[in-house]
Parts: C-alpha cells; sequence; structure tokens
C-alpha cells in the first residue's frame, strides 16, 4: 500500500489522504452518513404509515387488497436483478475489465430500472388512475371503509411516489457513470463514484422491498382476509 | 475467480461472482416465498413472516451487494446508529400515539392492547 502513497498518483487520488485504501473508506462512509439521513427521510413515511396503520386495520386492508400484488412482485424481481448488474459493472470496474464491459453492465441496470419505472407508470398508476383509486385526482372508491382507504392509497402513492423520484435520480447517476466510464474515468485503483452510486441504487432497492412487503401484503392475500 | 493482481489490496475488497449469484437467488426465493405466504392464512402472523423476509433479503443486501460485510468498524457504527435512530422514531411515535386513549378512559390499559396488536 505505501508503494502508492509515496510513488506516483494513481488515478484520482487525492493527496489529503495517506493512501488509496484510506480515501476509499472515507468516501463509502461519506456515502453511508447520506444513505442513513435517507433511512430517516423514509423512516418517516414508515413511522406514521406504522401507527395509521394500526388505527385503522381494516381500512389499509381493504385498501392494500385494491392494489396489484402481480406487478409489485414483479417489480421487486426486476429492482433486484438491477441490483446484481449493478453490483457485476463494480465487479468489473474493479478487475480492471474492459470498458465495455462495465458499459453493458451499466446498461443493463438502466434497462432494470427504466422497466421498474415502467411497469409502475403503465400496470399500476395509469390503471389505479382508470379505476379511480389517486385520491385528489381521480376518486371514484365508494366501498367499505371508504375514508380509511382513501388514506391508504394517499400512503401508497406518496411513499412510491417518493420510491420512485428516486429511482429516476438514480437513473439520472447511472447515465452519468455511463459517460465516465466511456472516457476512461475509471481503473481498479480509481472507481469510487461507481461504488458510492452502486450503494444508492442497493438503498432504493431495500426501501422497495419494505414497500412491497408493507402496502401490498398486509393482512394477507387469502380469500377473506 | 481470483488471480494475484486481484488481490493485491489496491482494488479493494473483490467479491466473487459465485457469492454475488447465490445472493440474488436468495433474494428472488425470498420474493416469491413471500409473495405465496401472502395467499396463506396465517393470521396476524403474515406481517410478522413478511417483514422478517424483508429484513432477512436488507440484511443480504447489505453485506454483499453493499459490502458491508468487508466494510471497516466505523462505516457499520454508522449504519447500525442510522437503524437505532429510526426504531427510536418508530418506538417513540407509537408509544405516543397508541396510548393517548390511557387518560381519558379509567382503566383503559386493556383497550390498547387490540391497537398494539394490530401491528402485527
Amino acid at each position: 500500500m505505501s508503494d502508492l502513497a509515496h510513488g506516483a498518483h494513481p488515478q484520482g487520488f487525492a493527496h489529503q489522504f495517506e493512501d488509496v485504501e484510506q480515501q476509499r473508506d472515507a468516501g463509502r462512509l461519506g456515502m453511508w452518513v447520506f444513505l442513513v439521513t435517507e433511512i430517516l427521510f423514509f423512516g418517516g413515511m414508515f413511522a406514521s404509515y406504522t401507527i395509521y396503520r394500526a388505527l385503522h386495520y381494516e381500512s389499509f386492508v381493504t385498501g392494500s387488497h385494491l392494489l396489484k400484488v402481480r406487478f409489485g412482485a414483479t417489480n421487486t424481481y426486476v429492482l433486484i436483478g438491477s441490483s446484481l448488474t449493478m453490483a457485476l459493472a463494480i465487479r468489473a470496474a474493479q478487475t480492471g475489465k474492459k470498458k465495455g464491459q462495465i458499459i453493458f453492465w451499466l446498461i443493463l441496470t438502466m434497462i432494470l430500472g427504466a422497466a421498474f419505472i415502467g411497469i409502475k407508470l403503465h400496470y399500476e398508476w395509469f390503471r389505479d388512475y382508470q379505476e379511480g383509486l389517486i385520491p385528489g385526482v381521480q376518486w371514484f372508491y365508494n366501498g367499505p371503509h371508504a375514508p380509511g382507504v382513501k388514506m391508504f392509497m394517499c400512503f401508497y402513492f406518496f411513499m412510491t411516489g417518493l420510491h420512485a423520484i428516486h429511482m429516476v435520480a438514480g437513473l439520472g447517476i447511472l447515465t452519468v457513470l455511463v459517460i465516465m466510464t466511456a472516457r476512461n474515468k475509471f481503473s481498479p485503483e480509481y472507481y469510487a463514484p461507481l461504488e458510492i452510486s452502486g450503494l444508492y441504487w442497493h438503498f432504493v432497492d431495500i426501501v422497495w422491498i419494505f414497500l412491497f412487503a408493507l402496502l401490498y401484503l398486509i393482512g394477507g392475500r387469502y380469500p377473506g382476509s | 475467480m481470483s488471480n494475484h493482481s486481484e488481490q493485491s489490496g489496491h482494488v479493494g475488497h473483490v467479491v466473487p461472482v459465485s457469492t454475488y449469484i447465490i445472493v440474488f437467488i436468495s433474494l428472488m426465493a425470498g420474493t416469491a416465498l413471500t409473495t405465496g405466504v401472502a395467499y396463506i392464512d396465517l393470521g396476524r402472523w403474515n406481517t410478522v413472516v413478511a417483514l422478517t423476509i424483508a429484513v432477512t433479503k436488507m440484511t443480504l443486501v447489505v453485506l454483499f451487494f453493499m459490502h458491508v460485510k468487508y466494510a471497516t468498524g466505523l462505516t457499520r457504527v454508522v449504519i447500525l446508529a442510522g437503524f437505532f435512530w429510526l426504531g427510536i422514531m418508530i418506538t417513540l411515535s407509537c408509544s405516543d400515539e397508541l396510548t393517548r386513549a390511557w387518560e381519558v378512559v379509567p382503566q383503559g390499559w386493556n383497550m390498547i392492547v387490540p391497537l398494539v396488536s394490530r401491528l402485527f
């Protein structure tokens, strides 16, 4: 390690660090501090969700059964796949693969991310609109627990909407990464932007794992639940 | 998987592709499992099972995809602190909201039991 600190500067090495590994640890730590603020940001919604669900459980179950669980599950598979391809993109950079291979995994990640948003928009939100399940925009529902279901749908749209905004931001970040890779910015010594963005992408994946469990699967999906 | 240059310490920890694939398959299986279990009547345990699977999936993503298994102690402490703070936020918010009936209704503690149990 010391030969890196004293020898010629490796690509992307900032002089205030002892060595490349310390720089990398600092970058990871900084990103995790940001992700902790994101955990608490989404956590506020999860906390209010928990409370209102406890107070209006039947309404939340009724509302949950209006969601399209098949597409929620499909999107979970899609996002997990995109996490794998993201991890493989970083690995390709770490092991010094040709930039074409890094770009391949990044583009695949983007395609899966875009597929997630496409499925969400087309098969879920658009149909919710047609079925009149969007509070304040298009609301036809007058079945049991109508006021509570309206509140559940508010939670659903705010939580999945906030998540979708994070997905769109992630796609923007991935675009930048593709351009940086194409311009030979990364090497096995320096791939911090890839790794940091990967942490963000995986975080967004984790948020969806919980949204899927909490919004789509409440109180079971079995008949009579 | 690991030729000499990959292990030289300059490139950070390189996770074998096989590990990524195993984690990926576990996550897919977990998603199938959690979706399938939702169609089985377990009563209140449906939520417990769904959350347990979700937390397991999160742990897999954090440890392997996010490389926390190979991270420094400082990074781990920061992450644990984040989840601890999330716990404080949810627990204290619930302890306020779900106990508000106590003062109004005498001996109302047993009215709270159904509310708390609904969390699951």
